[in-house]
């Protein structure tokens, strides 16, 4: 019983990952190219949510939904750094995140001002609906399945993208040293488009994604936010392989922690105080992970600036 | 060289009296509050609203003393405040009602908690800093929303404000503002102290070159710590105090938006100036509490059904006018004070 309760904790710990990787890899590669904080990132997957929302009472189908969210999300990002965030590139940190937090006020409101503050939900598309039995008497949601494979296409795409095109090597020439490119010629100014969009993109797919398990509401990209730059500061910013295994790592040690803390604790304290602590526990887990990892490592797993 | 040169030459005995005239004039404002208060017909209304400044203000000033001078970019500050709140509810709710228990337990806890998370934040540098500190203000909040005895996600209502040496002094909102301002000023002139002597040199030396400092004999980090875990415990006591104006403790008070505002209360006004974090403070939460008003006046012009949406959505004019201000307002509102003199 302990041991399917765990497998089903893991993949739903592994769908998590992949969902926090896919907004981390667009928070790593804006940050670690362009050194910019974007605190706005996370409104870019509520975006994405809302959009998938908009556009699927109005196709009808998720899928079309998807299609048009997509560029959407992309044709966003674009207009917010051409309003918002260009301007900011060389000024201080501190700017930055007062700047873009004016970014998540405004969005916040403004989806609240068009969608209204209701919760809006988005139905699981029919063809992956249900449940499949993975091993005996397991049922799991296919659509989380499908989640999980949508994230590992992406990160074999992203991983193909930035180690073996032209676009990827000037990405991470970039991540490493942004003055030097600039000095070999390059044109970072559209290469800092590139990535920004690519990114805002990515986030908005997350965002997408998710509707359909989660309520889309205002206010829902700000805690995955958070996250998302636990798992940057954990990977080493900048770097795609250190995001990825980051978001792996934080997705299942918040999900498995929170269904085992208590368990575990159950061992050294009676169950009602291990249950208690257990739960106080086990959202700081990550937290606590974190600062360990920057006290043994204090520029992450994988630092790529020098 | 030439910089310091500049700002002794001619006009400089008059911009620093200048400059002193605003903390004079801001502390007169405070004082006279509460007098004129009585004529404005809402006389609660503005006291606990002024009070509300004040205790922002002494939060926004303890930022302001490790962001302004030190350069730390705390992304987690409002931790302290909920620090110092549920040491007052948790306290309260265990029959030690005293300020005299509850105020100095919450200034341990602040100082105990600064320097744990300081010593390991400020192995880091930058952005990580920004980051780790966000981490641990996060660590916090789960743990206030998971305690279930003291209200969980929804807090604890406290019954009644602190006493203080067995007497409910603090239940009078005219003692209770003169308490806070008292507060407001003893943690100004401290922090003037501090600013001033040799340790907040060595802070401010830190901030403009590290290395420089330690090649010439100073440990960087001691000095750091030491106004981390400092900073902590004023945020913890404008913690204590936030607690007994809304008689209410929950995990709100350190959300990381919280934090955020924090951090703007302290642009806004003007860094490394102090008394600037209590004018960014007030701006603050004035805007926040006239916006909706102001707009609505403004868009006289407009239907009455628009107005009222209009103001109904102030953040979507709020957020723009934070961005602007940011990109524009160089040196917040203390730089705009000292402009006219360098011209």
């Amino acid at each position: 019983m302990t041991a399917t309760l765990f497998f089903v904790q893991a993949l739903n710990g592994l769908q998590f990952g992949l969902i926090l990787f896919l907004i981390a890899a667009g928070l790593t590669l804006v940050f670690g190219v362009m050194d910019f904080i974007n605190l706005a990132h996370g409104v870019q997957y509520m975006v994405g949510a809302y959009l998938v929302a908009a556009f699927s009472t109005w196709t009808g189908s998720f899928g079309w939904a998807l299609l048009l969210a997509l560029p959407s999300a992309l044709a966003f990002g674009l207009l917010l750094e051409a309003l918002v965030f260009r301007h900011l590139y060389d000024r201080d940190h501190l700017d930055q995140v007062l700047a873009t937090f004016g970014v998540i006020l405004f969005l916040n409101q403004g989806v609240k001002f068009v969608w209204g503050a209701a919760p809006l939900s988005v139905p699981v598309p029919e063809l992956l609906s249900g449940s499949v039995e993975i091993a005996n008497g397991l049922l799991y949601p296919v659509y989380r399945l499908a989640i999980i494979a949508a994230g590992l296409v992406i990160a074999a795409l992203l991983y193909v993208l930035v180690n073996h095109t032209r676009v990827g090597m000037l990405v991470r020439a970039g991540a490493s040293n942004a003055a030097m490119v600039s000095a070999l010629g390059v044109n970072i100014q559209r290469l800092f488009m590139v990535v920004f969009g690519f990114g805002a993109m990515l986030a908005g797919f997350a965002g997408a994604m998710v509707a359909p398990i989660l309520s889309v509401e205002p206010g829902m990209g700000d805690n995955i936010l958070i996250l998302a730059f636990v798992v940057i500061v954990i990977g080493g910013i900048g770097s795609i392989r250190g995001a990825f295994l980051a978001a792996l790592l934080i997705g299942l040690v918040d999900t498995v922690g929170r269904s085992f803390a208590p368990n575990l604790l159950r061992l050294v304290l009676d169950p009602a105080a291990a249950s208690q602590t257990g739960r106080a526990i086990a959202p700081m887990l990550i937290y606590i992970f974190m600062a360990a990892v920057l006290f043994f490592r204090p520029s992450g797993l994988f630092p790529v600036k020098r | 060289m030439t910089e310091i040169a500049e700002t002794h030459s001619a006009p400089a005995p008059s911009l620093t009296t200048r400059l002193e005239i605003v903390p004079l004039v801001l502390f007169t404002a405070f004082a006279a509050a509460p007098l004129l208060a009585a004529y404005s017909g809402a006389e609660g209304y503005v006291l606990s609203l002024l009070t509300r400044v004040m205790i922002f203000g002494i939060a926004a000033m303890a930022l302001d003393l490790i962001l302004g001078y030190g350069a730390l970019v705390s992304f987690g500050h409002a931790a302290f405040l909920g620090l110092g709140g549920y040491a007052v509810g948790i306290l309260a709710s265990h029959g030690f009602e005293d300020a005299l228990i509850q105020v100095p337990v919450a200034l341990l806890a602040s100082a105990a908690f600064a320097f744990v998370t300081g010593a390991i934040s400020l192995r880091t540098k930058g952005v990580y800093f920004i980051m780790i500190t966000l981490a641990f203000g996060q660590m916090l909040y789960f743990l206030a929303t998971s305690l279930a005895p003291y209200g969980g996600d929804d807090g604890m209502t406290l019954a009644s404000r602190s006493l203080v040496a067995g007497t409910d002094w603090l239940e009078n909102d005219f003692t209770f503002y003169w308490v806070c301002l008292l507060c407001l000023f003893g943690v100004y002139a401290l922090s003037r102290s501090i600013a001033a002597s040799r340790f907040g040199r060595v802070l401010r030396g830190t901030r403009e070159n590290a290395i420089r400092m330690e090649a010439i004999g100073f440990r960087p980090f001691r000095f750091q710590l030491a106004a981390y875990v400092i900073s902590g415990m004023m945020a913890g006591l404008a913690g204590c105090l936030l607690a007994n104006q809304a008689e209410f403790v929950s995990p709100s008070f350190m959300t990381w938006q919280r934090s955020g505002e924090l951090i703007f209360m302290v642009v806004l006004g003007g860094l490394g100036s102090l008394h600037g974090a209590i004018i960014g403070a007030a701006a603050f939460l004035l805007l926040e509490e006239f916006l909706p008003e102001i707009l609505h006046t403004l868009s006289f012009f407009l239907s009455e059904e628009t107005r009222s949406h209009l103001a109904e959505n102030w953040k979507m004019v709020f957020g723009p006018l934070l961005i602007l201000i940011v990109l524009f307002v160089r040196g917040g509102i203390m730089g705009l004070l000292r402009r006219p003199h360098h011209g």
